[in-house]
């Protein structure tokens, strides 16, 4: 166990470093960072002078080092467009995101698992056809265009919940919290509902194809016929052989949660991390691009690994046998 | 035999059980008449798709649906128990009658302790607390002769072999004492050794605990071997009933004659399989090709080979079992170790052994499936170890092809059986043209009798021994000289591998071909070969003419397996 988790880190840190290499050839690549800090007046020779102050005339692998170096430090430089250290941008935004992210994926779970497991035992019931259904249009229809609905509807409309922003937060230590506020949880509801609807339906549709693939196993057979409840076989037995290969997709999913809350974010003006990555897209910000893609790398990878040591505790087949 | 009293133990009474589909409605199980005894065991025997498992799904009230029981009674000691409320009949399962499923390495969930199974499958059907089921768990395992039970109830079921895994699934079944166990093919998975066990272990608790046992097999061996009374089911109806010995000796109706008359017989060599005539369409369709002329019986001339056709030296083959980074802490499993044979150019070679033997292992070394650790192996006095491109090796690889075990995973579903039979063809240009390779297909699946309209069809519309057909036209379609025949026929059912066995020797003689033929099936390995091989634990044990083996075996491991054959009595 300790050697395939070792094993694992080892090739965590393999993708990391490869994740770096592509943030840093954005420097190299994606326009000319000198020419984004300065003004048109700089001269030719303060340009020269800059570049060399800030080692830009370094060999590349001189380069690379001193980034791979500075960001396992948390430093990434200036932004270009805000003047300010992009750690401290990140830091900023990180709670915002963090929380839609982790509320949406709560959501998806919590609805996804147990109507996944209700459509596969009760194929013929209404319900399920009917949720079936709406999961085939949830998934169907692009996540901006349900934001918009929502806003639209309970926004404009009704106007029930803000439209944009977080609402009041309040700050524990570094960490900004909109959930101990009425305002900041009602702004939380429909980014939360948009960003849940797409991977909810997935997470609907995968568990409802491996339950029924369960259900038909041997094992639920000599279930059944040993006369255990049905509670017992349906939950003690099948949701758990299930939940098995589940796992990997939605260990994937939240990650994806993460990194997709771009486009959530934008529609909803949340001032998180996505927000500020699409912002600095616009702007060549290659400071907080670099950032960004370093930060969602290391979310997927140690979603990955915890994944993978959720195996060892779920399934006894994988854990060492002497 | 036990007395027959007033009310039989279990009560079937006209039982029709069918399921409706978009095409009609299928007739599973009709006019099906049986009863059981305390402490009586009743074979149900046929082969597939008779509804002999169908019987004991009605019985246990889990017909899958749509199917559906449409007629008749089951009276559990006089109480008729078929239509019962769900929570009434669930209470029935596992209580009063047990079911064992033919697979041992599926039927137990592999997420959970023996002991929780046990534990779980106890308490939801006797008034005991969870330390009395955790003891009488330990019990059990000791009465289905588990060694250590107290150590290995804590274990999970993938740290069990196929046999004691199937042993927990009977303590399992028998674990709240039900008066009746249904038993569906509880030995087609395991060995015969295995097999043996079993069968001697069911007998035992049978007795031991007067239960009233069906088991439901197509093995005619196993009905010998335990069965009181046997009811033979062809195509959804009993079609006899009677004592054991009377139906195995002396049966009645012309379907049970073929189906006996088709098991191989253990005790002397015959010349073709008899074949289950009494099945329509039995009788080969084939449209015999004249070898001497057609494309497959020329280039047979693949110039005379001095010594043996095929020959392995000191084969071994070992598989890593733990990896590790240092070489020093790997560990290995020796598959196949120091086997050394001889192959005659013309022969049948049979190599028998239990599974794990290495026996298929063997035969995957020589086709090139995996290379081995160490050894050589020479085939037509060229040594194809030393090969060290792929071109040389494939020139002679073409004369060398196998058949595998099962016919279901070996053909490509999305591939019609035209492209299948062609593929080897193309690979080697061994054609010239588009049309020629379509004719010669077409003749292959003639002679190995599917016919030609079988090219544009795909895999799954043929049944078992089709397929194993399809896989054998594939073979042939290289014109090789040696066929690797592993388990050709151990998924098939006993009326078709009478077929299969029947064509391979007519290929093999009209061909004059030379086999390497594997099997764990003594009887089968006696008809079909002429010297043979005995492998155990990777080692080649011995090697003698048939014949030979079978009356004079050397070894106490052939005197093992051959004692454990079943053996059947037969009418003179």
């Amino acid at each position: 166990m300790l050697f395939f988790i070792a094993r694992r880190l080892a090739q965590s840190v393999l993708v990391m470093l490869t994740v770096a290499m592509i943030a840093f050839a954005l420097f190299q690549y994606v326009g000319d960072p000198i020419n984004n800090m300065v003004d048109q007046d700089t001269s030719l020779a303060d340009r020269e002078r800059l570049r060399q102050e800030l080692g830009l005339n370094d060999p590349v692998p001189v380069q690379f080092w001193r980034f791979v170096k500075n960001a396992a430090h948390g430093d990434f430089g200036v932004s270009y467009r805000l003047r300010k250290p992009v750690s401290e941008l990140i830091a900023e935004r990180f709670p915002a995101t963090m929380e839609l992210s982790l509320i949406s994926a709560l959501l998806a779970l919590g609805v996804g698992i147990p109507m996944g497991v209700y459509t596969a035992l009760h194929r013929e019931r209404l319900p399920s056809k009917l949720f079936m259904t709406l999961s085939l249009i949830g998934v169907s229809l692009p996540t901006f265009l349900i934001g918009i609905f929502l806003i639209l509807f309970f926004g404009v409309q009704l106007r029930w919940l803000p439209t944009f922003g977080r609402g009041d937060v309040v700050h524990i230590g570094w960490w900004s919290t909109g959930l101990l506020t009425k305002t900041g949880l009602q702004s939380l509801i429909m980014p939360a509902i948009t960003l849940a609807i797409f991977q909810m339906t997935l997470i609907v549709r995968l568990v409802r194809a491996e339950m029924l693939e369960v259900m038909r196993t041997d094992y639920i057979k000599f279930a059944r016929a040993r006369g255990l409840k049905t509670r017992a076989i349906h939950f003690g037995h099948a949701l758990k052989n299930t939940l098995v290969p589940v796992i990997t997709i939605i260990g994937l999913q939240v990650g994806s949660i993460i990194a997709f809350a771009i486009i959530t974010e934008s529609v909803f003006q949340w001032p998180g991390m996505g927000l500020l990555f699409v912002q600095a897209i616009s702007e060549v910000d290659i400071p907080v691009m670099a950032a960004y893609l370093m930060l969602i790398a290391l979310i997927f990878v140690v979603i990955n690994l915890i994944v993978d040591i959720l195996y060892f505790v779920i399934d006894p087949r994988l854990r060492v046998q002497s | 035999m036990p007395e027959r009293n007033n009310t039989p133990l279990l009560d079937i009474r006209d039982l029709k059980v069918e399921f409706p589909s978009r095409r009609g409605v299928l007739v599973a199980a009709q006019g099906v008449n049986l009863s059981l005894q305390p402490g009586e065991i009743l074979g149900v025997v046929g082969e597939s798709g008779a509804g002999k498992s169908t019987i004991a799904y009605a019985i246990m009230g889990l017909i899958e649906p749509p199917g559906r029981m449409a007629q008749g009674e089951i009276l559990l000691k006089g109480e008729r128990i078929d239509g019962l409320p769900r929570e009434k009949m669930r209470r029935i399962r596992g209580r009063r009658i047990g079911m064992i499923f033919q697979d041992p390495l599926t039927s137990l969930d592999p997420l959970q302790t023996v002991e929780a199974q046990l534990v779980e499958t106890m308490r939801t059907h006797l008034p005991i607390s969870e330390a009395e089921a955790r003891a009488r768990a330990v019990d059990l395992l000791d009465q289905v002769g588990i060694p250590n039970p107290a150590e290995r109830v804590k274990n999970y079921p993938h740290q069990f072999s196929g046999g004691m895994r199937q042993r927990v699934v009977i303590a399992l079944a028998i674990s709240c004492e039900p008066e009746v166990l249904l038993a569906d093919e509880p030995t087609t998975a395991l060995d015969v050794s295995i097999q043996a066990q079993i069968l001697e272990l069911l007998k035992k608790l049978v007795r031991e605990k007067g239960m009233g046992m069906i088991i439901i097999t197509h093995d005619m061996g196993v009905i010998a071997e335990v069965t009181d009374r046997v009811a033979v089911m062809y195509r959804s109806r009993l079609v006899e009933e009677g004592p054991s010995d009377k139906i195995l000796t002396r049966p009645d109706h012309p379907y049970s004659q073929s189906l006996i008359a088709a098991v191989p017989p253990p005790d002397r060599r015959i010349e073709r399989f008899p074949l289950v005539e009494y099945i329509e369409k039995a009788g080969d369709e084939s449209r015999k090709l004249d070898l001497a002329t057609h494309w497959l019986g020329q280039a047979r001339d693949f110039g005379q080979t001095d010594g043996p056709l095929l020959r392995i030296e000191d084969l071994t083959m070992r598989f890593m079992t733990k990896p590790s980074i240092l070489p020093s802490r790997r560990r290995y499993m020796t598959a196949v170790d120091h086997v050394s044979l001889d192959i005659r150019d013309g022969e049948v070679f049979g190599l028998v052994g239990e599974s794990g033997s290495g026996k298929s292992t063997v035969a995957r070394l020589i086709s090139g499936i995996y290379t081995p650790f160490a050894g050589r192996i020479h085939f037509a006095g060229e040594e194809l170890t030393a090969f060290k491109s792929r071109r040389e090796a494939n020139r002679l690889r073409r004369q060398m092809q196998m058949i595998f075990q099962d016919p279901y995973s070996s053909l490509n579903p999305r591939m019609k059986v035209r492209d299948i039979v062609a593929e080897p063809i193309r690979f080697h240009k061994l054609a010239s043209s588009g049309a020629e390779v379509r004719r010669i297909v077409d003749d292959l699946l003639d002679h190995v009798g599917l016919g030609a309209s079988a090219a544009l069809r795909y895999p799954h519309e043929f049944s078992g021994g089709q397929r194993q057909r399809i896989s054998i036209a594939r073979a042939l379609a290289t014109r090789p000289r040696f066929l690797i025949c592993d388990e050709p026929t151990s998924a098939l059912d006993v009326s078709i591998q009478a077929q299969i066995l029947n064509l391979l020797k007519d290929l093999q003689e009209e061909l004059g071909l030379t086999m390497l033929f594997i099997s764990h099936d003594l009887p089968v390995i006696r008809q079909m070969c002429g010297r043979v091989g005995v492998m155990q634990h990777g080692k080649l044990l011995e090697t003698a003419e048939t014949e030979e083996l079978f009356n004079n075996p050397q070894t106490d491991y052939t005197r093992h397996l051959l004692a454990l054959m079943p053996r059947m009595k037969r009418a003179a």
